[in-house]
């Protein structure tokens, strides 16, 4: 019996601090893993297949966050800003649709038709990806930057600092950090904070 | 073909006028569009706060517990474990503690939404709104480990605080409630 309880304990260890490694996510400065993620066209996506980019902002995001709604013209604005420099926008809906049914492949087709999605809308099938990157809620935004070592990740948070209306934005958290990036410039706000829907995992 | 109705529409307008004046003063005041009337939720008490306005709410020099939980009526994790909350404040109303409720609607969805889904569901816990869009000094300031999400509670008394990201059972919620009463 004493065995048994004994092994129930090594089990659980090791099963805590599997979690506890995992739960956190990345930090600024950590390596972002790259991914192969299935598109809204069918097609496959990993980053490593955008030779040409600098960079990334990873947005996970879904249809039915009614924050993430509230960005959706702002993420296009982004990409369309920002992929010509090298920093391209790759959203990624991290919901389990078993749970969130109004997320699922068809539900972000459409979306990505009617906002006129400029980029690809990727969904995280068995939410594998975002627990890796610490993300907990939609939106919300990495910007990676190549380097030689991989993606590393240089910003995590919101978009900009209002939510309700995009023409009382004062501070561009994602432009600013991607505008520093290129500019060869430190990040002022790495890291944010915003409300958002948590992710059903 | 219209105009082969307008007789009968008169006709119909004549009766309901007579009709409507024969009887008793009382059924004149009824509508008479066929139409539901769209209720009212204006007297649907709401306190809007920004966040130092707030902040008052959030600690306490009393010896009650407070169980302030952070929801918006579009968060369906939300409005699943609410019940609980509302449960918990009325099992525990006579031991100090006390509920708050913090929407995070839209304020456009104030009048929409957050009124309408406080009558129906006939709220018993005080509910505020917190209408601050400088999210990314008020969330860590309310606990430095928040990273945004909601569902999210925070239980204190004078002694101590915790906070939680997550979403609770009525059984969960009252066991940690517990370790707040003595």
């Amino acid at each position: 019996m004493k065995h048994i309880k004994g092994i129930f304990a090594v089990v659980a260890i090791v099963l805590l601090s599997g979690f506890a490694t995992i739960s956190p996510g990345y930090d600024i400065g950590d390596i972002a893993t790259d991914f192969e993620l299935e598109n809204i066209d069918g097609n496959m996506v990993s980053l490593s297949d955008y030779k040409d980019a600098k960079g990334f902002i990873v947005i996970f995001t879904c249809n039915t966050c009614p924050y993430s709604v509230a960005y959706e013209d702002r993420i296009v604005a982004l990409d369309k800003k920002y992929a010509s420099k090298g920093y391209p926008v790759i959203a990624i809906m991290p919901n389990n649709t078993d749970v969130q049914p109004r997320d699922n492949m068809d539900a972000m087709k459409q979306r990505a038709k009617s906002k006129g999605f400029t980029f690809p809308y990727l969904k995280d099938e068995g939410q594998k990806i975002s627990p890796q990157y610490g993300a907990t809620k939609t939106p919300e935004v990495y910007v990676l930057q190549k380097t030689n070592k991989g993606n590393e990740v240089k910003y995590i948070g919101a978009i900009d600092d209002n939510y309700q209306d995009a023409g009382a934005v004062r501070l561009r958290y994602v432009e600013n950090a991607v505008d520093a990036l290129l500019a060869g410039q430190p990040i002022k706000e790495a890291k944010t904070r915003a409300i958002g829907c948590s992710i059903k995992l | 073909m219209d105009f082969y109705f307008y007789p009968m529409r008169t006709l119909c307008l004549l009766v309901l006028i007579l009709t409507a004046s024969c009887k008793d003063s009382n059924s004149q005041n009824k509508p008479i569009v066929d139409k539901e009337p769209t209720e009212d939720y204006s007297d649907v008490p709401l306190e809007v706060y920004d966040f130092e306005g707030l902040k008052p709410l959030l600690k306490t020099s009393t010896d009650k517990v407070y169980v302030v939980n952070f929801w918006a009526t579009w968060c369906a994790p939300c409005i699943k474990e609410l019940p609980y909350f509302e449960a918990l404040g009325a099992a525990y109303s006579d031991r100090n503690v006390e509920l708050l409720l913090v929407s995070l609607d839209f304020p456009k969805k104030y009048e929409s939404h957050l009124k309408p889904f406080i009558k129906k569901n006939n709220l018993k816990s005080k509910v505020v709104a917190l209408d601050d869009n400088d999210s990314n000094t008020w969330i860590p300031a309310i606990d430095p480990d928040w990273t945004g999400a909601i569902p999210a509670t925070l239980i204190f008394n004078k002694n101590k605080r915790q906070f939680y990201e997550q979403t609770f059972t009525y059984e969960e919620l009252e066991t940690e409630v517990k370790q707040f009463l003595n």
